[in-house]
C-alpha cells in the first residue's frame, strides 16, 4: 500500500488546518496562504496525519489516492 | 418530523445549563434534523443541526451565501438592511469571486505567520497576568484577561494604535449586538469604517509591517479596492474581538466547573494536550449560537425532504457539535477526546479566516493561566455569574475570580 496526495488547488481557502495536522506533508504559499504539498507520496509514518489533514480540510480540497 | 408549531429561532439556552445548546436545538438534532424554524421576519428557513449534514451541505456548490438574493434568511433586521449596501466580501460571495477575495486576505492568518506571533502574544498574556495578580481581589477575568488579549493582538496585527482600543471595543460590540437598533449598528460600523479608511491612507503613505499596510499595497497594485480593504479591516476587528474574549472567559468558567479537566491542563506540559483541550473547549462551547446562513440555488434532496431553490437554510453549529452521533456523550467536557472535526469555526470554504490566530491565543491562555494561578477560583456562586446571551456569540458580562 502506498499513498499519493492530490491537492485541488483552486478549491483551497488557506484555512491552514492541513499544515497544523501534517506539517511534514503540507505548507502554505507565502503570498496567499494556499496549500503546497511538500511530500506527495508520504511514507507510512505520515499516512495517518495525511488522512486527518484530508478529513479536516474545510474545502474538501485534499484527495488521497491509496493503492 | 412534526406538523406542530414551527419553533422561533434563535432559541434561548436554559439558565441551569448555560453551556448546553438550547433545549429546542438538541431536540431537533435528535428528532427533526431537517426541520424548519421561524425567524424575525416571519419566514421559515430550513434548520440543519446534524454534523454529517452540515459537512455535506456547507461544501455543496448548490448553496449560496449571497445575502442579496431574495429569501436569504438574515440574522436580524439590521443585517438585512446592511446587506443592501455591503460591497462584495469574503462573507457574502460564492466561488470564484470568493476565492479571489479570500486569497487577498489569507496571508497574515497563515499558520507560520501566526506562529511567529506566539512569543509576543505570550508576552502580552504574561504581562496581563502579572497586572491582575498585583491588583485587588477579586478581579474580573473578562476585563483583565479575556477582552484584553484579543484587543491587543488584533490592534497590533492590523496596526491600529492601542490608544484607540476603547473606541474599537465599544463600536464593534455595538455593531454586532442584537440589542442595537439597525441605526445604532450602522452608525457604529460607519464610525469604524471611517477610522480605518483614514488609517489605511496613512499606511499607504507610510507602510509598516502590519495587515492594513499589506492591504494598502494590494490596493495600490489593483488587487483589491480601498472599500474592500476597509470592510475587511472592520470585519477582522469585529470577528477577532469578542469571540476570543468569550472563549478565554467561558473556557475558564467551564474548566472551573470541571476540576478534573482543569487539573489535566494545570499538571501537563504537553503542547499536544493543550492543543487538544482548545479543540474540545471550542466544540463544547461553540459560542456562535445564532446559526450561519445560506440560500439554496438549486433543489437539494436531504433525508427524504426537498430543499427548494430559493429556500433559506440555517445551520446551528452548536447542534452539530453536540450531535451524539459524532461526539458521544457531548455534554461531557473531555479534553482528551477527538474533537478537531468540530464546527465551532463553521465548515466549508467560509470557515473562519482567523482560526489559526484564535488557536494560538487560546493555547497560550489555557496553557498558561491555570499554571500561573493554580488556586484560581470563582469569587461568586456559579448561579450569580452573568452571561451575555444576546450577541452572535455568547459570552460572559463579567467573571469575578480570586486566588
Amino acid at each position: 500500500m502506498s499513498m499519493r496526495i492530490e491537492l485541488d488547488e483552486p478549491k483551497c481557502v488557506a484555512a491552514g488546518q492541513c499544515v497544523v495536522v501534517a506539517p511534514d506533508v503540507f505548507d502554505q504559499r507565502d503570498e496567499d496562504g494556499v496549500a503546497i504539498v511538500l511530500d506527495a507520496e508520504p511514507g507510512p509514518e505520515q499516512e495517518d496525519a495525511a488522512r486527518e489533514a484530508a478529513a479536516v480540510c474545510p474545502a474538501a480540497a485534499i484527495k488521497l489516492v491509496e493503492r | 418530523m412534526s406538523d406542530s408549531v414551527v419553533p422561533e429561532y434563535p432559541m434561548q439556552r436554559e439558565a441551569k445549563c448555560p453551556f448546553a445548546p438550547a433545549a429546542g436545538v438538541r431536540t431537533m438534532t435528535r428528532e427533526d434534523p431537517v426541520g424548519k424554524v421561524r425567524i424575525w421576519d416571519g419566514s421559515e428557513p430550513w434548520f440543519i443541526t446534524r454534523h454529517a449534514d452540515q459537512r455535506a451541505l456547507l461544501n455543496d456548490p448548490r448553496l449560496s451565501i449571497e445575502e442579496t438574493r431574495p429569501g436569504f434568511p438574515h440574522m436580524t433586521r439590521g443585517r438585512a438592511e446592511a446587506a443592501k449596501h455591503t460591497p462584495p466580501l469574503i462573507t457574502n460571495t460564492d466561488a470564484p469571486e470568493h476565492t479571489r477575495l479570500r486569497r487577498t486576505v489569507n496571508a497574515p492568518f497563515m499558520v507560520k505567520r501566526v506562529e511567529a506571533l506566539r512569543p509576543r502574544i505570550q508576552e502580552v498574556f504574561d504581562g496581563l497576568i502579572d497586572d491582575m495578580l498585583a491588583g485587588p481581589k477579586p478581579a474580573d477575568l473578562v476585563q483583565a484577561i479575556g477582552l484584553a488579549v484579543p484587543t491587543i493582538v488584533i490592534t497590533e496585527l492590523l496596526g491600529v494604535p492601542y490608544a484607540d482600543h476603547k473606541f474599537f471595543q465599544t463600536n464593534s460590540s455595538r455593531t454586532i449586538s442584537h440589542e442595537s437598533t439597525p441605526e445604532e449598528a450602522a452608525a457604529a460600523g460607519g464610525a469604524l469604517a471611517a477610522y480605518l479608511g483614514e488609517l489605511l491612507q496613512q499606511k499607504m503613505a507610510e507602510p509598516a509591517g502590519d495587515v492594513l499596510s499589506e492591504m494598502g499595497a494590494r490596493v495600490r497594485a489593483g488587487e483589491m479596492t480601498a472599500s474592500e480593504a476597509v470592510h475587511m479591516g472592520v470585519a477582522i476587528l469585529i470577528a477577532g474581538h469578542e469571540t476570543s474574549a468569550s472563549m478565554i472567559s467561558l473556557g475558564t468558567l467551564a474548566l472551573l466547573r470541571n476540576p478534573d479537566q482543569l487539573a489535566l491542563l494545570r499538571e501537563s506540559d504537553d503542547p499536544k494536550l493543550v492543543a487538544n483541550a482548545v479543540e474540545e473547549l471550542l466544540r463544547y462551547l461553540t459560542i456562535v449560537h445564532t446559526g450561519i446562513r445560506r440560500i439554496a440555488s438549486e433543489d437539494i434532496e436531504l433525508r427524504g425532504r426537498t430543499i427548494r431553490a430559493g429556500d433559506g437554510i440555517i445551520f446551528d453549529l452548536s447542534g452539530a457539535d453536540w450531535d451524539a452521533e459524532e461526539f458521544p456523550e457531548p455534554e461531557k467536557l473531555d479534553l482528551t477526546r477527538t474533537a478537531r472535526q468540530h464546527h465551532a469555526f463553521g465548515y466549508g470554504v467560509h470557515q473562519c479566516l482567523g482560526q489559526s490566530l484564535a488557536r494560538v491565543e487560546l493555547q497560550i491562555a489555557y496553557g498558561t493561566l491555570y499554571k500561573r494561578i493554580p488556586t484560581l477560583a470563582l469569587a461568586v456562586p456559579f448561579e450569580d455569574v452573568e452571561f451575555a446571551m444576546e450577541g452572535v456569540a455568547y459570552g460572559l458580562k463579567s467573571l469575578p475570580v480570586t486566588w
